[in-house]
């Protein structure tokens, strides 16, 4: 059954690691809904955040396809709920209807957007959230004349992660090349 | 003077003594401390610094001028898989580089370690479309186990210490280095070379779990039927004696994939033979059969599982093997003992029970005995006029003791080559397994030669195949390369025609390929030769050959529409085998 996945991956910071880790899944004819990236709690250590929709074994088999490229050092997947992540979403929308309209100053504070730029012919709102949340907004702003939208790519926290610090003095404590493959 | 010694620089560079270096002279000193000898290339414009530089390091480095880039590509795949070593390939930019993607990919699927080294444009040109410009990075990504543009000559020395040390450990693999020309003239302050043992990304030995080893050692001293399948991880890991003491203690029946043919010698007691499509009739049938099936450094490729929803199902797994990847990739694994073999074999070794499985051994023979009654005897002892492949290889065993290098190319030659002939030590099996390369055969032999001059290589070639990489007849001509071309020439496409035959009712569509004269060409290039299509002829033909001081192309002609059996039709069950 083909379900949401949230694969994070730890690399080095190399030209054409992007490619090597997107062809993986272009090779499946596997769609990349989103895709991250971004340097991670480690210094020189780059983190992909890549979401997917597929099976479960064919995430897992992918996953250790990943992790066999040469720069990439570690890589996990998991479902939603294992996971706290946003997105944020940008809106511009003309100034002069945001003045003349109280109701949608409301709409924006309760959604939780704030206004980034206010210039005299538009405004440019950022909200921060999951995907129910920002798409609702552009909802509500597209009848009062939403110009232009733009949803950032998923960034997420594994909830149970104790951080790369912790698997890279691991990594370290072994012998050159030495690796304990996890029994997922 | 610029140029200095360079015999010397790598051996004297100190961090107080820096000599100046070019970038291709600091790629040539790579070589020379990685213990290269043999480099197969062909030079062109933007590669022309380094062929500069191997100018002066000839005397070191023996280059081989290919006639194709491909034809280099498979030549040093030939080389590695026969020496042991990692082959050595130098292109141009554009065409040349683009001309090594077969061999890549075939190196990629077959494991094999390769540094090919390419030529790229002026560092200040890339982008722009200049003449001969490719992006060879993003070509090759998905075949290289790892690639890297170099751009500034600094970086040479430490980046081909790493491509060495990805080529040739764990799963090896074939790596590919992009270096501008302007980085091949840079002048660099040389400071030695150091080899690169440990990438933090990198990590090629997975921890051997004794727990697992343990668990597989109860389950394999459980077992009534116990049956081992291996293939070329035996071999890369140089784990044979380690591998034979296994399953001699255990007293296991073992059964090979074309790339781990000849890991165990074929006279073995307990070696049953080959797997999967057109592979022996026991093995096929018994994987269904078996308790506990322990794959050994192989990757249970379609060829060999047939039908996956009907293999082995009633089979516990212990599968060995360095890749984590390749664990429950296809068939999914009771325990998983992950690790080079080298080193977890003994350890399994040491716990099994000694045991004989006389019973479930002898169930192997009477298979092959059926094997041989409808199927083999005819093959190796054909009374029609027409001549057949496997008596050929019956022959050409016999005139070299079951101990020449075998190199085939891809098609019905290589099935029937693969089943027939005789080995008595590894590295003997040369062929394009995962990526099925017709016109691999003649450049590979050529490289496998080089990698093992002091033995006999014999390359079994299709009239089609032969015909993809012939122009390395004149790599074979100008290095005096002492190789004995075998084709089996039956006048098709034979195992396109045979599917035809079979599941496309006799429809040959485009598969009657018209040859030349195979032993004019040769002749061509001054390579002797000799066609024959009696049998009276064989034995001496295959003796004149062999006995040939230097290169010879001898051509036989076999029966045209000869049938490759037994075969496991595809999208069937390895226990639907067909004898007929």
């Amino acid at each position: 059954m083909k379900q949401e996945f949230t694969i994070t991956i730890y690399t080095e910071n190399q030209i054409g690691l992007l490619n090597r880790i997107a062809i993986m899944f272009s090779r499946r004819k596997i769609n990349i809904e989103s895709l991250n990236t971004s340097p991670s709690e480690v210094e020189g250590i780059h983190r992909f955040t890549i979401v997917i929709n597929e099976d479960e074994d064919a995430v897992r088999k992918i996953v250790k396809q990943i992790e066999k490229q040469v720069g990439v050092i570690k890589a996990y997947f998991n479902k939603p709920d294992e996971i706290v992540w946003q997105e944020l979403a940008l809106y511009k929308v003309a100034t002069d209807v945001i003045a003349e309209k109280v109701v949608v100053e409301r709409l924006l504070r309760q959604y939780g957007a704030r206004a980034v730029v206010i210039r005299k012919d538009y405004t440019v709102f950022e909200a921060t959230g999951q995907r129910e949340e920002t798409d609702r907004l552009i909802e509500v702003l597209g009848e009062y004349g939403l110009i232009e939208f733009v949803r950032s790519a998923r960034v997420a926290i594994i909830k149970n992660s104790k951080g790369f610090h912790e698997k890279l003095k691991e990594f370290e404590s072994l012998q050159p090349g030495e690796y304990t493959v996890d029994s997922i | 003077m610029s140029t200095i010694s360079s015999t010397t620089a790598a051996a004297t560079a100190t961090a107080t003594e820096i000599h100046t270096l070019s970038g291709s002279q600091a790629v040539l000193e790579a070589f020379l401390a990685e213990g290269v000898d043999t480099i197969f290339g062909y030079p062109g414009g933007a590669i022309m610094p380094i062929y500069d530089a191997l100018y002066d390091y000839n005397d070191r480095l023996n280059h081989i001028l290919v006639r194709h880039e491909q034809g280099g590509i498979h030549a040093a795949q030939g080389y590695a898989r026969t020496s042991g070593k990692t082959g050595v390939v130098f292109a141009t930019s554009g065409p040349g580089a683009t001309n090594l993607v077969t061999g890549l990919a075939d190196a990629m699927i077959d494991s094999t370690p390769l540094v090919c080294i390419t030529g790229q444009v002026f560092a200040h040109l890339l982008g722009t479309d200049a003449f001969q410009e490719t992006d060879v990075i993003n070509i090759t990504t998905p075949i290289t186990k790892w690639n890297y543009q170099i751009t500034d000559a600094n970086e040479i020395p430490a980046v081909l210490a790493k491509a060495f040390y990805i080529a040739g450990s764990g799963r090896p693999g074939p790596v590919l280095i992009d270096i501008a020309k302007s980085a091949q003239l840079q002048k660099i302050e040389y400071k030695g070379y150091q080899k690169c043992d440990n990438i933090r990304s990198y990590r090629p030995k997975p921890v051997i779990r004794k727990e697992f080893i343990a668990e597989a050692a109860a389950l394999i001293n459980q077992a009534k039927k116990p049956f081992v399948i291996f293939g070329q991880g035996v071999i890369l890991g140089r784990a044979e004696a380690e591998f034979k003491a296994f399953i001699e203690k255990g007293g296991l029946p073992a059964a090979w994939t074309i790339m781990g043919l000849s890991a165990l010698p074929s006279d073995h007691y307990l070696n049953v033979g080959m797997l999967g499509m057109h592979g022996n009739y026991g093995p096929n049938v018994l994987t269904n059969e078996c308790d506990v099936l322990i794959a050994i450094g192989m990757r249970f490729d379609d060829r060999v599982t047939g039908r996956l929803d009907k293999y082995a199902k009633q089979a516990k797994v212990i599968h060995l093997d360095i890749d984590p990847a390749e664990i429950d990739k296809n068939v999914q694994t009771t325990i998983p003992v992950w690790g080079d073999c080298k080193d977890s074999l003994p350890l399994l070794t040491a716990l099994i029970e000694k045991k004989e499985h006389k019973e479930w051994l002898q169930k192997f023979r009477q298979f092959e005995q059926d094997e041989i009654d409808q199927c083999v005897y005819n093959e190796l002892n054909p009374t029609c006029e027409e001549m057949t492949m496997g008596e050929v290889i019956k022959t050409l065993n016999e005139l070299t003791g079951n101990d020449a290098i075998i190199v085939t190319d891809v098609g019905q030659h290589q099935m029937v080559a693969c089943r027939y002939a005789r080995f008595k030590q590894s590295k003997s099996n040369i062929t394009s397994g995962g990526l099925g390369t017709m016109g691999f055969g003649l450049p590979a032999a050529i490289g496998a030669k080089f990698g093992a001059p002091e033995r006999t290589v014999v390359t079994i070639i299709g009239d089609g195949g032969f015909q993809m990489t012939l122009q390395e007849l004149g790599t074979i001509m100008q290095s005096k390369v002492n190789v004995k071309i075998l084709i089996l020439n039956n006048q098709f496409l034979g195992m396109v025609r045979q599917w035809q035959e079979l599941f496309h009712d006799h429809r040959y569509s485009f598969v009657n390929i018209e040859s030349p004269d195979f032993v004019q060409v040769a002749k061509g290039y001054g390579i002797a030769g000799r066609s024959i299509k009696q049998r009276t002829d064989l034995q001496t033909a295959l003796k004149e050959m062999i006995d040939h001081d230097g290169a010879y192309l001898l051509e036989v002609f076999v029966g045209k529409e000869n049938n490759v059996f037994p075969m496991v039709p595809q999208g069937c069950s390895v226990a639907e085998i067909r004898l007929k």
